[in-house]
């Protein structure tokens, strides 16, 4: 008797088994018939991209002006080959950074705390909301020259994860605005004290690598620079370092 | 069996062959504000061929490029090596922070980059890519290229006209800016190898002084000239 039970039991089972994987196999057919869950739009919380810039200046005496550190979706802040904007020639040959940090394309900007000097090192917290930014550019001048620049153009940091970090040495341009006549007037760093930026532009008008400073000491009699004023590339180190 | 084994192991081996030849773009930026490029010679080749290599001497065909632009000599070398060889894209010379473009049908083993022009006004200075193995995979790729000596003429910075190999001199300022009366930088070609170029002197006198280079306007920074490659 309890054997017969045992094995009427077993069938069942093996019945039920079997009609739960058919069940199953079938499943794609009865999905019309399934309930459609659809979660609620989620509540929209601000959502923080920031960003941690660290810049050190690695040459010998051009101390760095205030850097401009600039999140952007378009543009650029300069282009080889083209006439400076006239914010870039105003960085570029004054150091001050309010046209660029006020540039229509700047999502979000931010300035360094003031002038950056040799083998010193910086760091800056740029954010912004809901929104993530596309490129960087950071930007900065070479005090003592004419109408030199450092700094990063328009690189992509969207698929930059939180605590990710891009490395990288930046070469030096000239605006190609003012003349680099090195003349003591024209030179807004401490080796010059002379005057930044003035609107007339009486050099090649278009930016391009710089060819260096020249100095008194290696032939150019007119400059107000030093041997120690020279310098080469790369001038600066940048880590920039997604945090949120 | 085995006969058809090898047939089809030879059809599988040309045909993989065949998609190695590439079609490649590529660009040339003069970084610089104020140097020309003679005109390019753009080349894809073998691995067993080199354009130069730095710390031995310049071959004679790459002299005749660096000090005087002439790129026939590393032309015909290149194509009796059965190389991929384009001359002038920029039909001219290449002025500061001009770019040119030009696209490359790589053939079959060809698969290394490499591009030379030499740079104006200089005594036998040259911009290199040597032999750069070209991504087998669809890409763009974007590097800078440093200035080389080729170590096979003094830099007295005198601008003579002199191009031909072995002739003293400058061809010539293509910018119109040169000096005169210069009474030489240097006679003494101190390292007769390819290295990386010390970069121009020049001076602050333009009828005379050492140089016939403005020190102002001649003289440059690596990098000096911007690469992309894209690999279609």
């Amino acid at each position: 008797m309890t054997f017969t039970f045992k094995i009427k039991q077993t069938l069942t089972l093996f019945i039920l088994s079997s009609a739960i994987i058919l069940n199953g196999c079938g499943g794609s057919d009865s999905n019309d018939s399934m309930p459609v869950v659809t979660p609620p739009p989620p509540t929209p919380t601000p959502v923080i991209y920031q960003y941690e810039v660290t810049v050190k200046n690695l040459t010998n005496a051009q101390p760095m002006s205030p850097i401009a550190v600039v999140l952007h979706d378009e543009g650029q802040l300069w282009q080889l080959g083209q006439a400076a904007s006239s914010a870039l020639e105003v960085l570029a040959e004054s150091g001050d950074n309010t046209m660029v940090l006020a540039d229509e394309m700047v999502l979000a900007g931010e300035s360094g705390a003031g002038v950056l000097m040799s083998g010193m090192q910086e760091t800056i917290t740029v954010s912004i909301e809901d929104v993530m930014p596309q490129m960087i550019s950071v930007v900065t001048m070479l005090v003592n020259t004419n109408d030199a620049f450092s700094g990063i153009n328009a690189m992509v940091i969207k698929d930059l994860a939180v605590n990710e970090s891009i490395s990288m040495q930046t070469s030096s341009y000239d605006a190609g605005t003012e003349m680099n006549s090195e003349l003591m007037a024209t030179i807004p760093g401490p080796a010059g004290g002379g005057e930044g930026y003035n609107e007339m532009r009486d050099d090649v008008d278009f930016v391009a690598m710089h060819p260096g400073i020249v100095s008194q000491d290696d032939g150019l009699m007119q400059s107000a620079l030093t041997q120690a004023h020279r310098f080469d590339n790369p001038t600066l180190m940048i880590t920039i370092t997604r945090t949120e | 069996m085995k006969i058809l084994t090898l047939l089809t192991a030879f059809a599988l081996t040309s045909s993989s062959m065949a998609i190695n030849a590439q079609q490649v773009e590529v660009s040339v930026t003069n970084l610089t504000q104020g140097i020309y490029y003679t005109p390019f010679l753009i080349s894809a080749h073998s691995a067993e061929m080199s354009l130069y290599t730095l710390g031995e001497a310049a071959s004679p065909e790459l002299q005749m490029m660096a000090e005087g632009g002439d790129i026939s000599g590393l032309s015909m070398m290149l194509s009796n090596g059965n190389a991929d060889v384009i001359e002038n894209p920029a039909a001219g010379l290449l002025a500061p922070s001009m770019s040119t473009m030009t696209m490359l049908d790589t053939a079959d083993g060809n698969d290394r980059l490499s591009i030379v022009s030499m740079l104006l006004p200089t005594n036998d200075a040259f911009v290199g890519l040597n032999s750069w193995k070209i991504p087998t995979e669809a890409g763009t790729w974007t590097f800078t290229l440093n200035a080389y000596d080729a170590g096979t003429e003094a830099n007295d910075e005198m601008i003579t006209g002199g191009g031909a190999p072995g002739a003293a001199g400058i061809p010539v300022a293509p910018g119109g800016d040169g000096g005169s009366n210069g009474t030489g930088v240097t006679m003494e070609e101190g390292n007769m190898t390819v290295h990386i170029h010390r970069g121009s002197l020049g001076d602050d006198n333009m009828t005379g002084g050492k140089s016939d280079l403005s020190n102002t306007v001649h003289r440059w920074l690596n990098p000096v000239a911007r690469i992309t490659v894209t690999v279609m």
